[in-house]
């Protein structure tokens, strides 16, 4: 799978807030393989509150991808974005503008300006949406070259809300990488959007909140990779009636 | 001089973003600055000049979905 200029392995991304200690977090990560975490920045108390996960960082050794979770508007997005730049070095963001505080989707029209600005200036963008397919196209207009449509509402674990948009996302853009971000909460989820054809899966609240973390890393992982397989094998049509699969033809008269 | 750092106000004497970032004890290398809500670089901190009331964010990498 190609994001940008990166040639990436694992289809699964993951999250790296909310696991119960940073020695479960390095192992969920190296049970997930992911290649690609997400980190966040915050407020720096005196003395080094960030220096510790930053070290982990460094040993972790995975490509980091910051967010801009918790902006609610175009100028704290890319202000955001741009602290994380110099920070993390790396010219990757994952784009939030939330538009509702509730269910934390995104607001499409501040996401598409505060795109067009990022990418403008050199970020590459990687924009956590909803399925709208104008939206999608406005936003590769704005420069982005992969769109995050939301399964459902962050952290909620509630699986594919909508699949039909998933679907019609991969019909219309079939070049595009698609990567499911938010509403995973379980392998069977994660294996349904890599099924619908989405490219990848990143999620967070799913491993770090399982009674264990590292075995549901390692499932999802499993189920990502499945799931993919499954696309690529292209499934059987449904049927309406049951149709044996055992040859009927020479089958005994035993009666 | 008072200044709000990351929301609580503070006295300072230095009147640099770098001086300042200093004085109140931000030694990582890993921060990030936004004065007045735009972004400063590590490079402009040290011409950046602070005026009383200014409001200075200081940012660390944090765990993140």
């Amino acid at each position: 799978m190609r994001l940008y200029d990166s040639e990436v392995t694992s289809r699964l991304l993951l999250g790296t807030a909310q696991y119960p200690s940073p020695q479960v977090l390095m192992e969920a990560i190296r049970a997930s393989a992911s290649e690609i975490i997400t980190v966040s920045l915050r407020r720096e108390t005196a003395g080094g509150s960030g220096a510790g996960f930053w070290e982990l960082l460094q040993q972790l050794g995975a490509r980091i991808l910051p967010n801009t979770a918790g902006c609610h508007t175009v100028r704290d997005a890319v202000t955001t974005a741009h602290m994380a730049r110099e920070v993390f070095g790396t010219p990757w963001i994952k784009l939030e503008v939330i538009g509702h505080s509730d269910t934390l989707q995104p607001d499409v029209f501040a996401l598409v300006e505060a795109a067009r600005i990022l990418s403008d200036e050199g970020f590459q963008v990687f924009p956590y949406t909803t399925e709208d397919l104008v939206v999608g196209e406005r936003l590769i207009e704005a420069g982005c070259e992969v769109l995050m449509p939301w399964g459902a509402p962050i952290g909620s674990g509630q699986g594919l809300l909508r699949r039909d948009g998933l679907r019609a996302m991969r019909a219309h853009f079939p070049d595009v990488p698609l990567i499911v971000d938010a509403g995973i909460g379980r392998p069977s989820d994660a294996a349904e959007a890599m099924e619908l054809g989405m490219d990848a899966v990143l999620l967070n609240t799913a491993v770090a909140k399982a009674g264990d973390p590292v075995l549901m890393a390692r499932a999802m992982a499993q189920a990502v990779e499945a799931g993919r397989a499954g696309f690529e094998a292209e499934p059987m049509e449904r049927r309406d009636m049951g149709v044996p699969s055992t040859p009927v033809l020479g089958l005994a008269e035993l009666m | 001089m008072q200044i709000i750092v990351n929301a609580e106000p503070r006295e300072i004497r230095a009147d640099t973003l770098e001086a300042a970032l200093d004085e109140l004890g931000f030694t990582s290398p890993a921060i990030a600055t936004a004065l007045n809500g735009a972004f400063v670089s590590r490079a402009k901190r040290v011409d950046t000049r602070l005026t009383a009331g200014d409001r200075l964010e200081v940012l660390s990498p944090m765990q993140g979905g």
